[in-house]
């Protein structure tokens, strides 16, 4: 089993490349590999609750995918913390170093 | 303690990508972690200092009310960061993209390299993040 830090920077309706990296994020958790997906810049407004996203809604039903969504790109958005899935966790960029610093996890910018 | 090594693309005020890696290794050098950064093609513009801040007539403030965000300031402080705590950083300027954009007048502390160095970094680093263009 080895572990996985998916950074998507990119808002989905923006690109299709994000459906992509999703994509290849629930395969990793079906062949029983940890992930972490943390969303940064425009990647937040797919955390919206009434975002309509049944990609991001499958990794959310996951137990071994984890998504994070970067505080401070959440609020220069003006998006409220009490509108994202209660699944996802708005945490800072000390989260994303973390993450980013674990032994063995390989961070992947997107 | 680890060692990150980043590489960049991205030149100064074209994307939210330099704000962000800025902030990653701000935390990172504050977090104990030694940092290598290898600015590539428009990003090696990041640190060139004759940038200058400017007024803004939309708003109608002048260049020290709208105290406009220069990257060259941003690299000094990860610098000053460093030093603070500590840490080993190295910003390495892609030599050739440097000379392609003539920015090679650049603030104190980055280096000139090629693509051998961040393989040597890329070689000797726990971990290394690629930022690239889109």
């Amino acid at each position: 089993m080895s572990k996985y830090l998916f950074i998507e920077s990119r808002d989905p309706f923006e690109t299709n490349d994000v459906r992509d990296c999703y994509h290849l994020i629930k395969d990793l958790s079906d062949s029983g590999h940890d992930v972490v997906l943390f969303l940064v810049q425009n990647g937040v407004f797919a955390a919206r609750k009434k975002c309509k996203n049944s990609e991001l809604d499958e990794l959310l039903k996951k137990e071994n995918i984890h998504v994070y969504a970067d505080d401070y790109s959440i609020d220069e958005r003006g998006i409220n913390k009490e509108s994202v899935y209660s699944q996802i966790n708005v945490t800072g960029m000390d989260t994303l170093v973390d993450f980013t610093m674990e032994d063995g996890r390989k961070p992947i910018w997107h | 303690m680890s060692s990150l090594n980043v590489l960049i693309m991205d030149p100064p005020y074209e994307s939210a990508n330099t704000a962000t890696v800025f902030r990653m290794i701000d935390s990172t050098l504050r977090k104990g972690h030694d940092v290598t950064v290898f600015a590539y093609e428009g990003a090696a513009a990041l640190s060139f200092k004759p940038q200058k801040g400017h007024p803004n007539p939309v708003k109608g403030t002048s260049e020290e009310e709208e105290k406009h965000p220069l990257s060259k300031d941003f690299v000094e402080g990860l610098f000053a960061t460093a030093r603070e705590n500590g840490r080993e950083f190295k910003w390495i300027n892609c030599g050739l993209c440097v000379d392609e954009r003539g920015v090679g007048d650049w603030v104190e502390g980055p280096v000139r390299g090629g693509p051998q160095h961040f393989v040597e970094a890329f070689n000797n680093c726990d971990k290394t993040l690629v930022i690239a263009t889109r």
